[in-house]
């Protein structure tokens, strides 16, 4: 039976470690996605339009690290990164990691999209007299990334859980600080419990958001 | 004579192994209509596509307005693709599926390239877009997004887009097949109206009645070449070839 009231007050005693573990969490979450979400539109352009050669290396990245667990990149830029001589932090390896798996979906994501719009409307952009890259961004990339909307607030959520995979090397985000705080006060139960609630909400908000801006951007008819 | 806007010079055209074009030649002057007629497969939507450049051709040459248009000397080189955007912009192309912009209004679709190509400022852009949506009888849509109109009314914004760029000929590619019967006559006359005000055009239709009434000529092309050509009256009524005449039957003109 779970005591509620020590359950607050061993909360409001570790209530700084926790925001700052939901802080890390929210930072380390957003900076992955945002830098992930860049390089995945780079990736997702040359495995469209990229040539022979380009477009190859960038299938075999994507594959590669789709087809790797996690937990494996996670381990592997801490661990591997350093044996070649680049020494990053647990909060830099853990970032780059995740920054990684985020490119390689959003790049299929963004190559789906563009690729669903019919040839047409390539056709149309040249045909009234617009350069290739003017065509990608007036008619191609807001109607691919209206698609990609849904699956992209998809991938962001999966970033905030994967990133609770940090806490293995070391970075102090939400879930490493409630099993530091639960060694101290042992209410496993419900410390574990409140983390998982964060995340839900968390994820909750992401997708609220991602509905509202779906609805804002959908198209009339 | 009046000046020749359009030439076309012993084109080829090959996909892959298959030769699709086998040396045509044409030319429209100013104000010149003219109708490709012809069975599925026999090169007409190619030929007009590679007149707008959507589609590559290994011999021959393109002109408009005397400049040569995709390619560069003797040697068939290649020109840049900022170039070639350029001369796009010299001809108006109107596409079977409309292909209008679906994430932009009605206005935005005719603006696009007023804005980006010729470089007008906005209000001078949208009030030629106004123009032209008035002409195609649409000027009520202008903050209408595409999937809100019918393919009639689509197509005429498509219509209105292209012509608002003022090129030196309009292409048109088979722009009533993907329409209801009921939604045809709304697009022919408003390309007809086009017509008698003196606009270069060049058609692939399969609406014969309609390409008799509007075209000063009418080509016939057969398997890559063309088969037959001349004034609406003698090729639909006193058809030389073999193919031709079966063509009309088979087409119940």
């Amino acid at each position: 039976m779970m005591e509620l009231t020590e359950f607050f007050v061993q909360l409001w005693i570790a209530r700084w470690a926790v925001l700052k573990g939901l802080g890390i969490t929210a930072f380390i979450s957003l900076l992955a996605i945002v830098l992930g979400t860049l390089l995945g539109i780079g990736v997702g352009l040359v495995l469209t339009y990229g040539g022979r050669v380009s477009r190859l290396v960038a299938r075999i990245f994507v594959d590669y690290v789709r087809g790797t667990p996690v937990f494996v990149l996670v381990l592997a830029s801490f661990y591997l990164l350093s044996e070649v001589g680049v020494h990053l932090t647990a909060f830099q390896a853990g970032l780059f990691a995740l920054t990684i798996f985020c490119s390689t979906h959003v790049g299929e994501n963004a190559r789906g999209a563009l690729m669903s719009l019919p040839r047409g409307q390539m056709e149309a952009g040249k045909a009234i007299g617009l350069t290739f890259p003017e065509i990608f961004i007036y008619v191609l990339a807001p109607q691919a990334l209206r698609q990609a909307l849904p699956t992209w607030v998809n991938t962001a959520t999966e970033i905030v859980k994967a990133s609770t995979l940090l806490s293995v090397i070391g970075v102090a985000e939400l879930l490493l600080t409630a099993k530091e705080i639960i060694a101290r006060n042992f209410l496993t139960l419900e410390f574990y419990l409140f983390a998982g609630l964060l995340f839900f909400l968390i994820n909750f908000a992401i997708e609220r958001g991602g509905r509202y801006v779906e609805r804002r951007v959908a198209l009339p008819n | 004579m009046a000046e020749l806007v359009l030439q076309i010079e012993n084109l080829h055209k090959k996909f892959k192994d298959v030769e699709v074009l086998k040396g045509v030649d044409m030319s429209l002057a100013t104000g010149d209509v003219v109708s490709i007629i012809g069975s599925s497969g026999s090169g007409k939507t190619t030929l007009l596509r590679c007149v707008n450049m959507l589609e590559e051709f290994h011999e021959g040459r393109i002109l408009i307005d005397g400049e040569e248009i995709g390619y560069s000397g003797p040697q068939h080189k290649a020109r840049k693709e900022s170039e070639i955007a350029r001369q796009r912009a010299m001809t108006g192309m109107v596409f079977q599926q409309f292909n209008l912009f679906p994430h932009m209004t009605v206005q935005r679709n005719v603006t696009l390239g007023l804005t980006k190509v010729k470089k007008l400022p906005v209000e001078e852009a949208n009030s030629m877009a106004d123009k032209w949506l008035a002409r195609v009888g649409l000027q009520d849509r202008r903050d209408h997004y595409p999937g809100q109109l019918s393919g009639g009314q689509q197509q005429r914004v498509a219509i209105a887009r292209a012509v608002a760029m003022n090129p030196k000929v309009m292409l048109f590619d088979e722009v009533t097949s993907a329409l209801d019967p009921e939604l045809v006559n709304e697009v022919l006359s408003v390309i007809k109206d086009l017509a008698t005000e003196g606009m270069t055009m060049l058609l692939v239709t399969h609406e014969m009645k309609f390409a008799f009434e509007v075209s000063d000529r009418v080509v016939f092309m057969n398997q890559g070449r063309i088969e037959e050509e001349g004034p609406p009256e003698e090729l639909f009524r006193k058809p030389k070839s073999q193919r031709l005449a079966e063509f009309l039957k088979s087409s119940k003109f």
